[in-house]
């Protein structure tokens, strides 16, 4: 463990009964550190969060938190951190500057300070003008923004956000995790759980959970090259013919390992170097006016070839 | 091609807020259209008054030939509708759910048997037909919904929001599902706030303030940005950031976890200059390349330009 790890797992476990929740994981997570935690339903995620929230006691291993052992101070940690839910709670008839004031007082904040945290939280998530609102009346991503400064009243130095922009598209996802990264420059470490693709891409370091077991954790680009170790080409049908069977042709295609179905394209993945553009195009002489382009390696591509070895769709 | 839906000139208000303002879709079989846009924007909206569900203030839909307005009981009888949160009976089965929607389909008999084994058969839901709904796993309870939806063979399929809150592996197989749906020669609308759901549609609607901006497809939407999209990666990345918006040809940056994409006018200026005055401020460039736009570098473009 090196000394700036804020979280520090080791051999982690939990079991319920003959179920094995969370399996043997191991990870640090460093200051300053936006960390995903990428994983299906039933993978072990909430399972992991709430460990180290303290919630629930591990079956064997051990973690800290804030350099806080999860089982013997667990009451310590948790009013040293921040957690936003993906339900988070506001109260839709008190207005932005009353919820916040009431959450502050939850964290047993005195009055000068709940008044200084307020006005650094307003203006953190650009919500000055709109104090006076009521939380029911505002969009969707200004209420997101709304349950974060409300999990940093009490300026935690450890944030979890649980799916935190679900639901909202990309510009107000966008004005969020640029209150992230802001948050992540002061030192503040923030651990992400999430299933959407659009939200992992956000994260500096990204861990992939199945079953349990943590298969991969690195930086979106290194687990892109190195897991999907492959070249991706997106691949146009001639405007005539469906995408199903050259579909069909290209998963029998030697060096093919992996091909998805886009809304007017195929999107592949190749073994290094098996293909060019036109080999690729030529291997698919059946459906002439094919074009082949090359393309991007996606997180969806690192996600099916880890978690459902890559079949062929 | 037959058009499956043809909804002209829609417009929906309530009270001052015009939720949906001058709507034109037109959906052939076998197409997915995708209703793509923020919160609030009016997807919601449209597809209530696609599927006849709220009244229109003017415009026409017509369903699989039917007019909504005169020929009311057919064009809703042509439509599966999978509402945001649809409602099964948590208390009622698997079956009896279906059986519940295949009877106000008008289903019975052996014609509903049948078709109630081909649907779980196709969702996956065979040996669970005793399972009460509120038992099911959030994906269970998705395609169960689907397989309501699909009760009565509709050629027309409306989908609002189908994949919230499911896990990416459950959302791949509904998919397939849907895939299927389209093979199979029905029109389907989808909304969705979700970029990667968005790019399975075989043509996008990107919709705003109750108007839709701009329809293409994928492809298209991604070439309106061709060429006009870096990626850097660089060390300190909040100076790189500052940097990088400094220089005039940079519209706009976008931050992602581990690296920035770039919005340019012209790639020529930026990638030439951006490495030495990076260099010159001490920051390591580990990579800067142009790469192909995802569609969500293009809506937020959009949004801008809409803005402006």
């Amino acid at each position: 463990m090196s000394p700036d790890a804020v979280v520090a797992v080791h051999e982690l476990s939990k079991s319920f009964g003959d179920f094995v929740a969370v399996d043997a994981v191991s990870f640090d997570v460093q200051r300053g550190e936006v960390v995903g935690y990428l994983g299906p339903n039933g993978s072990g995620k909430t399972t992991t969060m709430r460990m180290l929230l303290g919630l629930l006691r591990p079956t064997s291993g051990s973690a800290t938190v804030l350099g806080l052992d999860v089982v013997r101070d667990a009451e310590r940690i948790r009013p040293q951190v921040g957690y936003m839910s993906q339900r988070f709670a506001l109260y839709e008839d008190l207005t932005v500057a009353e919820n916040l004031r009431f959450y502050g007082g939850v964290y047993g904040l005195d009055n000068a300070r709940l008044a200084e945290r307020m006005e650094a939280m307003l203006e953190l998530i650009e919500l000055q003008d709109q104090r006076n609102e009521r939380a029911g009346e505002l969009a969707g991503g200004w209420r997101q923004r709304l349950a974060l400064a409300i999990a940093l009243i009490h300026e935690p130095e450890l944030m979890f956000l649980d799916e935190p922009t679900s639901g909202v598209d990309p510009e107000a996802r966008r004005a969020f995790w640029d209150v992230i990264y802001t948050l992540a420059e002061q030192g503040r470490t923030i651990v992400v759980s999430t299933h959407y693709m659009d939200e992992a891409e956000h994260c500096g370091r990204l861990a992939i959970l199945d079953q349990g077991r943590l298969l991969a954790m690195d930086t979106p680009t290194a687990l892109k090259r190195d897991v999907v170790h492959g070249d991706a080409w997106e691949i146009v049908p001639p405007p005539d013919a469906s995408p199903g069977p050259v579909l069909d042709s290209l998963v029998r295609l030697p060096g093919v390992l992996r091909v998805e179905t886009l809304g007017d394209s195929l999107h592949a993945i190749v073994e290094p170097g098996a293909y060019q553009a036109e080999s690729l195009a030529d291997a698919l002489a059946g459906y002439p006016g094919v074009r082949v382009e090359p393309a991007e390696i996606s997180l969806d591509d690192v996600f099916s070839i880890l978690v459902s070895g890559g079949h062929r769709r | 091609m037959a058009a499956m839906i043809e909804a002209r000139e829609l417009h929906k208000s309530f009270g001052p807020t015009h939720a949906v303002d001058g709507v034109t879709i037109e959906v052939q079989a076998g197409e997915a259209y995708g209703l793509v846009g923020p919160d609030g924007a009016g997807k919601t909206t449209t597809l209530r008054l696609l599927v006849g569900a709220s009244r229109l203030d003017s415009g026409t839909v017509e369903v699989a030939g039917y007019d909504m307005a005169t020929q009311t009981e057919e064009a809703r009888a042509s439509i599966g509708y999978l509402a945001q949160r649809f409602s099964l009976y948590g208390d009622l089965t698997v079956m009896e759910n279906l059986r519940f929607f295949g009877e106000v389909r008008g289903l019975t008999g052996l014609t509903f048997d049948q078709r109630a084994q081909e649907l779980l058969d196709f969702v996956g839901l065979l040996g669970f037909e005793d399972r009460r709904a509120e038992h099911l796993s959030g994906g269970m309870r998705q395609k169960l919904g689907l397989a309501c939806a699909l009760v009565h063979e509709p050629p027309v399929l409306l989908l609002d929001e189908p994949t919230g809150g499911v896990d990416p592996v459950t959302r791949q197989d509904f998919w397939q599902l849907i895939r299927r749906v389209l093979e199979g020669g029905a029109a389907v609308v989808v909304s969705t706030p979700y970029m990667d759901e968005a790019t399975r549609c075989s043509r996008i609607g990107f919709m705003h303030s109750g108007r839709i901006l701009v329809e293409a497809t994928p492809r298209e939407l991604a070439a309106t940005l061709s060429g006009r999209v870096l990626e850097l990666a660089a060390h300190p990345k909040e100076a790189a950031q500052a940097i990088a918006r400094a220089d005039p040809d940079v519209e706009d940056v976008l931050a992602f976890g581990d690296r920035l994409h770039l919005r340019v006018t012209d790639p020529a200026g930026p990638l030439s200059r951006l490495p030495s005055s990076l260099a010159a401020a001490g920051i390591e460039v580990v990579r800067l390349r142009p790469i192909s736009p995802s569609i969500e570098d293009v809506f937020i473009s959009l949004l801008a330009e809409h803005r402006r």
